[in-house]
């Protein structure tokens, strides 16, 4: 078992510094920062003199071995737009990020998994239609343009929510800022958890939906009605328990790809998350924070399917069997 | 040149004033789409980075939103009698900062020496200066290294702020790239200006509220008591906050919803010209262009030719078209309210299809060529439609335009690099010093030095370098403006660039605000009075 672990831990840094010199050499193509962070009108020897000082007139290589033995060491660098540093910045803005993924990743399964049950379990009411057709716009409409039209429906219209930012913010603790202790922070929640979650939902919903079909055909379930049970009993207590472990994995898996596609929302919103700060970076040329942004994307994800890695060998005998034997 | 005093500045600012002494809360809420950098007052020399500080901080000398030099902290100046390379300045008396100082000579003194260290980015318009110094408590002198007719220019850029207190909280340099340790100033703020720091979180707002003690107030209208600026980064949630009332004045209204805005009783739009001039620079010097398809020669040399592309391009069109109205065409790359403007120099030559293709068969062109444009795509307004509908109006006469737009970060390296890497390219400029000066020393001298940086079209001039180098040294103002005037015709003539159009800014505002477009696109809010209230 521990080789395993140790195996999956090696694969997993290799992963992340391939990812490292991707991002590192694309963004050679995105522009020159020096451009964006001098005027127009400075002489070209403060140029040379800033491009030097920034150490971006050495070789790539030599840039990429710096950045990765920096990293190692949780440095960053700081930022050529705000002259901060990254790490600080970015701890900044996580928490406005996790907590507007942790809110629309409960939208999605508290809304998500009834729907799916309901649609599957009364397949022609037409209340069962309506959602599935509901889920076939949360599907196919990108992101910024469902957030586009919440807003103006909500917030234009008919005045109820606010159209962006995170309300009032309370500080816990030296790092951590929350808006879920005030009233404008929950409902400046609203709108970007459901254009967040909207696509999530959908995949559980359907996801629910067909798990759901599929062991309400089985025998057990036959043998269950036979027997004379509840239909309530059969339905909940057997046949969505069994549902439900394939949807927890896909949910634990999206929680990642919600946090790394909250860029659009944040942006549409103007919630002062990571993904805006990233995307301000992309315009501006700022390399240190996207390039850890994308580190911190990619641990994200790395980390996650580790850990999913293992549960699996945990839970599934066969799986843990065949690695008893390597 | 003595200045005019602060009241009628205040009165030519054309902001009504209709309420007076009404003491209610009276908050407003600005939004553009980016943040300021920072709000160390030399820490960054950028546009919203600027326009939040001065309301905070406050410099010698002011521009209002016309762009007409007022006095602010200095009451007066002048070039001492027997030493042209020293400017004298008189300082305003009883100015406090935000936390009750006096304000006087060693804080001016401070405040320039920072703005002139290495961290600063402001240094770029002190290089002339060789010395600033204390004559008494309200006197400061400021000494060149040569004479400067234009120098009182530059004072309206360098915020003044409290020695003592950078002192007192290790301030004393601007924030640096190298230095991880953070710099007092980047969070908190201490000036003399008409509004104090309450709080500011870099991305989400920065609030000010009124200062009460403000030493001009009864100068200014100054009727907000709390001004928090938002940064919305999305066009449609800004103006979507704009008509939900949730801000109450944005400064970057996009051109596709200004027509909209207008129709909405509750709102109301202002537009006016931008300090920015664009215009298409190419290659007159290379003896053969690399991406034409005319061997062993250059067809931009020729004068002909360049004129011939000045007639086919239909500024009109473009106005109405891809601008939808908000810009004013122009055949000269400076903006109105610079120095060196005339009306003459401003007209663009009449769109002559048949005329230009006459011109391109004299020069030998008959059938036209072929040539590669780079075109930004996100600096400009509207800056790839801009190209691609010039594409059009050069292929009418035969010249056919390859199009490449992309990033203004790759883009303007084409442009800076020596040699430059296009041989036709769209460009903006805007003119801080509003001297025609800067528009020469920068597009039109030959690239040598620190001169004609931005002049990556090879023109090379002896005589208007000459000319140009005369202006930064002449004190006599009525021959300066004569040489100026001496190098537009020159240029205008030899068509170095084409000029295309002055940008136009358009803000949206509540209706009870009255907001003029500043030309420098730094709003001043002090000058704001609510209407009907």
């Amino acid at each position: 078992m521990l080789a395993f672990v140790l195996r999956r831990l090696f694969q997993s840094l290799i992963v992340m510094l391939a990812v490292a010199l991707i991002a590192f050499t694309m963004f050679r193509f995105v522009g020159d920062p020096v451009n964006q962070m001098v005027g127009v009108d400075t002489p070209q020897e403060q140029v040379a003199q800033l491009r030097q000082t920034l150490g971006l007139d050495e070789p790539v290589v030599v840039q990429f071995a710096r950045y990765i033995y920096n990293a190692a060491r949780l440095e960053f660098g700081v930022s050529y737009q705000f002259r901060l540093p990254v790490i600080s910045l970015l701890g900044e803005r996580a928490p406005a990020t996790l907590e507007l993924a942790f809110m629309s990743a409960l939208f999605s399964l508290l809304v998500g998994i009834p729907m799916g049950v309901y649609t599957a379990l009364r397949r022609d009411s037409w209340l069962a239609k309506i959602f599935q057709t509901v889920s076939l716009v949360g599907i196919s409409l990108p992101t910024f343009l469902i957030g586009i039209l919440l807003i103006y429906l909500f917030s234009v219209t008919l005045g109820w929510l606010p159209s962006f930012g995170r309300g009032e913010v309370v500080k816990l603790g030296n790092w951590w800022t929350t808006g879920l202790l005030t009233a404008s922070g929950w409902k400046a929640l609203i709108l970007p958890s459901i254009t967040l979650g909207l696509f999530q939902m959908t995949l559980i919903m359907r996801l629910v939906r067909a798990e759901m079909l599929e062991v309400l055909r089985t025998d057990y379930i036959k043998f269950a009605r036979a027997r004379g049970l509840k239909t309530r009993a059969i339905h909940f207590g057997h046949a969505l328990k069994n549902t439900l472990v394939p949807v927890i994995t896909i949910a634990g898996l999206q929680l990642g790809s919600i946090i790394a596609f909250a860029i659009i929302t944040e942006t549409v919103f103007q919630w002062p998350g990571m993904g805006l700060l990233f995307l301000k970076a992309v315009q501006q040329v700022d390399i240190p924070i996207m390039a850890a942004y994308l580190m911190l994307i990619s641990f994200l994800f790395v980390t996650i399917n580790l850990i999913v890695d293992l549960l699996y060998a945990l839970v599934d005998p066969r799986l843990r069997a065949t690695i008893g034997a390597h | 040149m003595k200045p005019r005093n602060l009241a009628l500045a205040a009165a030519l600012l054309g902001v009504s004033v209709l309420a007076l002494g009404a003491a209610e809360a009276k908050p407003l809420k600005w939004a553009s789409a980016g943040d300021a950098l920072t709000i160390d007052p030399h820490g960054q020399n950028e546009g919203l980075t600027t326009s939040v500080n001065q309301h905070m901080y406050e410099s010698l000398t002011e521009r209002d939103h016309a762009g007409k030099l007022h006095p602010l902290l200095a009451s007066s100046w002048k070039v001492l009698p027997d030493d042209p390379t020293t400017w004298e300045f008189k300082l305003q008396e009883g100015v406090k900062f935000h936390d009750g100082a006096s304000f006087t000579a060693d804080d001016v003194v401070f405040s320039y020496e920072r703005a002139m260290q290495p961290t600063s980015d402001f240094k770029g318009y002190l290089t002339s200066f060789e010395k600033v110094s204390k004559v008494d408590d309200l006197t400061v002198r400021i000494k060149t290294k040569g004479p400067n007719p234009l120098l009182v220019n530059n004072t309206s850029s360098i915020r003044i702020m409290s020695k003592a207190w950078a002192e007192k909280n290790n301030a004393t340099k601007a924030q640096d790239f190298k230095n991880k340790e953070e710099n007092y100033a980047v969070r908190n703020a201490n000036g003399t200006g008409p509004f104090v720091l309450v709080s500011r979180e870099a991305d989400v707002k920065t609030v000010m509220k009124r200062n009460e003690n403000y030493w001009a107030k009864a100068k200014v209208p100054l009727e907000i008591t709390e001004l928090t600026y938002v940064p919305i980064k999305q066009d449609a949630t800004r103006i979507a906050a704009l008509l939900s009332g949730e801000v109450d004045f944005v400064q970057d209204v996009p051109v596709q919803d200004i027509a909209r805005l207008k129709g909405d009783s509750k709102l109301r739009v202002t537009s006016g010209p931008e300090n920015r001039t664009i215009f298409f620079g190419m290659d007159v010097a290379s003896k053969d262009l690399k991406s034409d398809n005319v061997e062993g020669k250059n067809p931009f040399a020729d004068k002909r030719v360049r004129q011939a592309m000045n007639m086919a391009l239909n500024r009109g069109a473009i106005q109405r078209v891809v601008m939808r109205g908000e810009s004013i065409p122009t055949g000269i790359i400076l903006p109105p309210f610079a120095n060196g403007w005339t009306k003459e120099l401003d007209a663009a030559p009449a769109v002559d299809v048949a005329k230009a293709k006459a011109l391109l068969k004299e020069a030998g062109y008959e059938n036209g060529f072929s040539v590669t444009l780079h075109c930004s795509n996100d600096r400009y307004i509207n800056d790839e439609g801009i190209c691609q509908s010039a594409v059009g109006m050069f292929g009418q006469i035969g010249v056919k335009v390859n199009l490449v737009s992309q990033s203004k970060s790759i883009h303007f390296n084409l442009i800076q690099k020596n040699p430059p890497e296009t041989e036709f390219y769209l460009v903006g400029w805007g003119v801080p010093t509003f001297d025609s000066d800067y528009v020469f020393s920068y597009m039109y001298h030959s690239r040598t030095g620190s001169q004609g940086s931005w002049n990556a079209t090879g023109y090379s001039d002896k005589d208007v370098d000459a000319q140009i180098q005369t202006l930064s040294k002449e004190i006599d103002i009525a021959k300066r403006d004569a040489t100026i005037a001496k190098i537009w015709a020159k240029v205008k003539d030899e068509t170095i660039y084409l000029p295309l159009h002055h940008q136009s800014l358009s803000y949206g505002m509540k209706s009870a605000l009255d907001i003029p477009v500043d030309v420098s696109n730094n709003p001043k809010l002090k000058m704001v009075a609510f209407k009907g209230s």
